[in-house]
């Protein structure tokens, strides 16, 4: 990969990483704390692109007398030099080189300096120019074409519930009928507090619905520290009045009560509490699709 | 004279094509691919609305976006010690005896704010710059793993347990300086061999700074994208109900630990959340995941491999895997 197509994936990562710290993008990914440094990050990825197509065509110019001279000293580069312009042209299709295009006057320069330049600096390195780099653009599609969605019901039900209990101790429930509860919140105080601050209460949660092999259907949040490679799900099993056809992933937002039925998590023997739905509805995915509440 | 020596690959060139290799077209390359994948969008979000694909790829960007603001904040870092820092700044601040540069380069770590993606090109910097290898080493492996973020979120992680703290400050120095030393007697000078790299003399210090940050980002960024790889297959395909079977025996629970440590290549600053859900495993079980972790995980290893050369990793990696899980034991016998 040359220089100007790293400039080219350096500006595209950089633009990418800003676009998806500007929307809520970013918050399927890493937790929302990360923003600030990435969009840093995006804009020293941007300056590096701009820089690396700024001293790429200043040092053209400054070496081109260089290159007028070499013959003098061995014939070899007068022979390179002419066919080595050739090369300038192609930068004009690299999507992020349009301030940086060559103009038809100085590509010539600009593929008499790589001839000079690499003599002079990178004559081993010249076959180094990391083309390991080339994996880079695989992130950048996935990022930019797919956007892969937040982890939903498959991740949830291949682990296993990650409820822990707080040591500090569970505070009075909020005012208000219903209550909102967060769903790690009621998870918490249904396995380890058992139910007693819940008691005689109208609760409301939400969360996704994910079905395990039998269609039993549980509520779930992924907990989320860093980003989602560390993401594991808390789970409470739904029962009562729960809608005929659930769909996984779909957002549900459910009404009801504490109950003391539990059960086991087969892939952790974790916790799971489960709920006591009276009334259940559709809604929106939130804005931050992971539980953030552990990162205090 | 390196004039002559270059030249003859290049004169032998018949045209344009030939004479610079394929990457010569790269722009038009990169091009090419991003317009191929645009056009053929549609199928390939068909394969990827499978949902193990799209766990896939969710982690493995997640890994990515992770990591990249960290990754830039390393060379940045190495960057500066590159260009501005002259060497003779750290003859001054490292005592003279390799011996005794060792802990004292392990405890600077515990300053670098970042997590493991940060050390890498840091490290790498220090040892250009003249820094006894022994002691770069030893920072590299204490960094990610003493500084007081990740301390903070092991605290945070472990709300019963402050020892837990302790021992993986304990535990993560003592492989680190363990790992110098060891270095200092049996390491030889041709296995570190990092791969050539643009060369920044005659070059301004606006050029080589900015020169130095793209082809770092450029060079690490890559090999990050085979660990995030790697670690989003774990996570995607390999069913975590294995881990169970595991927990049972003590051995067995440290040593599986230990190699999933290495296999997530979760950041540092994130591993004593991971840790503490493991709860079916021992706390030495999961103080061994949390000092392997930070020192040599699958991102780890393709980004010293970047770094310091294929002849380094391969020796340093195994290495300091098994005096890791040592250390670990060991610490977690006393401490926990």
């Amino acid at each position: 990969m040359n220089r100007q197509a790293q400039a080219a994936v350096l500006f595209l990562t950089g633009g990418s990483i800003l676009h998806a710290g500007l929307t809520d993008l970013y918050l399927r990914y890493v937790k929302a704390g990360l923003r600030p440094l990435l969009l840093a990050a995006g804009v020293v990825l941007i300056a590096t692109a701009v820089a690396t197509v700024w001293y790429e065509r200043r040092s053209a110019r400054s070496l081109t007398p260089a290159a007028d001279s070499a013959p003098a000293a061995d014939s070899a580069p007068a022979t390179d030099s002419a066919p080595a312009a050739d090369p300038a042209p192609a930068t004009d299709s690299a999507p992020a080189t349009d301030r940086a295009t060559a103009p038809a006057a100085s590509s010539e320069t600009d593929g008499a300096h790589d001839s000079v330049h690499d003599y002079a600096h990178d004559s081993a390195h010249a076959h180094h120019e990391p083309r390991i780099a080339w994996l880079l653009v695989l992130p950048l599609l996935a990022l930019i074409l797919v956007a892969p969605p937040a982890l939903g019901s498959y991740s949830a039900m291949r682990t296993g519930t990650a409820l822990q209990e707080q040591p500090w101790g569970f505070s009075a429930l909020p005012a208000g009928d219903p209550v909102r509860l967060s769903l790690v919140d009621y998870a918490g105080r249904a396995a380890y507090d058992k139910g007693h601050s819940l008691d005689g209460r109208r609760i409301r949660i939400a969360g996704f619905v994910a079905l395990d092999r039998d269609g039993s259907p549980y509520l779930v949040r992924m907990a989320l520290n860093c980003c989602a490679a560390d993401a594991q799900p808390v789970k409470i099993g739904l029962t009562g009045r729960t809608p005929p056809v659930l769909q996984p992933d779909a957002w549900l937002e459910v009404t009801g009560t504490y109950t003391a039925k539990r059960t086991r998590d087969p892939v952790n023997n974790g916790v799971i509490p489960f709920f006591e739905v009276t009334e259940a509805r559709p809604v929106e995915a939130p804005r931050d699709p992971y539980d953030e509440s552990w990162n205090g | 004279m390196t004039t002559t020596d270059a030249a003859p690959p290049r004169a032998e060139g018949r045209g344009p094509d030939d004479q610079r290799g394929w990457h010569f077209n790269s722009p038009l390359v990169l091009t090419l691919l991003l317009l191929g994948a645009v056009v053929v969008q549609d199928p390939i979000r068909r394969v990827l609305a499978e949902p193990v694909m799209q766990s896939w790829m969710t982690v493995f960007v997640a890994v990515m976006v992770q990591a990249l603001p960290f990754l830039v904040l390393g060379v940045l870092l190495s960057a500066v010690i590159a260009v501005f820092v002259p060497p003779s700044f750290f003859a001054r601040a490292l005592p003279a005896r390799p011996a005794l540069a060792v802990p004292v380069a392990g405890m600077a770590g515990a300053v670098l704010p970042g997590c493991e993606c940060a050390s890498v090109p840091v490290a790498g910097a220090l040892v250009r710059r003249g820094v006894t290898p022994a002691a770069a080493l030893a920072f590299l492996l204490s960094a990610p793993a003493i500084n007081p973020i990740v301390l903070t979120a092991t605290a945070v992680a472990f709300p019963g347990e402050p020892r837990m703290v302790l021992a993986r400050f304990v535990a993560s120095l003592v492989v680190a300086c363990v790992m110098g030393w060891l270095w200092q007697r049996v390491g030889r000078a041709d296995w570190l061999r990092p791969p050539s790299r643009p060369g920044a003399e005659g070059l301004g210090r606006g050029a080589a700074f900015w020169g130095s940050v793209r082809h770092d980002v450029m060079h690490a960024g890559g090999f990050l994208v085979v660990g995030a790889m790697a670690a989003a297959t774990l996570k995607a395909v390999v069913p975590a109900a294995w881990l169970g079977m595991a927990a049972d025996n003590p051995v067995v629970a440290v040593l599986a630990l230990a190699v999933l440590a290495v296999l997530l290549s979760i950041c540092s600053e994130a591993d004593a959340f991971v840790a503490a859900s493991l709860t079916q495993f021992s706390l030495t079980a999961r103080l061994t995941f949390l000092v392997v972790g930070p020192m040599i995980d699958l991102k780890l290893f393709a980004m010293q491999t970047a770094t310091f050369g294929r002849e380094f990793a391969v020796r340093f990696a195994p290495a300091t895997f098994a005096l890791a899980v040592l250390v670990s034991v060991l610490v977690g016998a006393v401490l926990l």
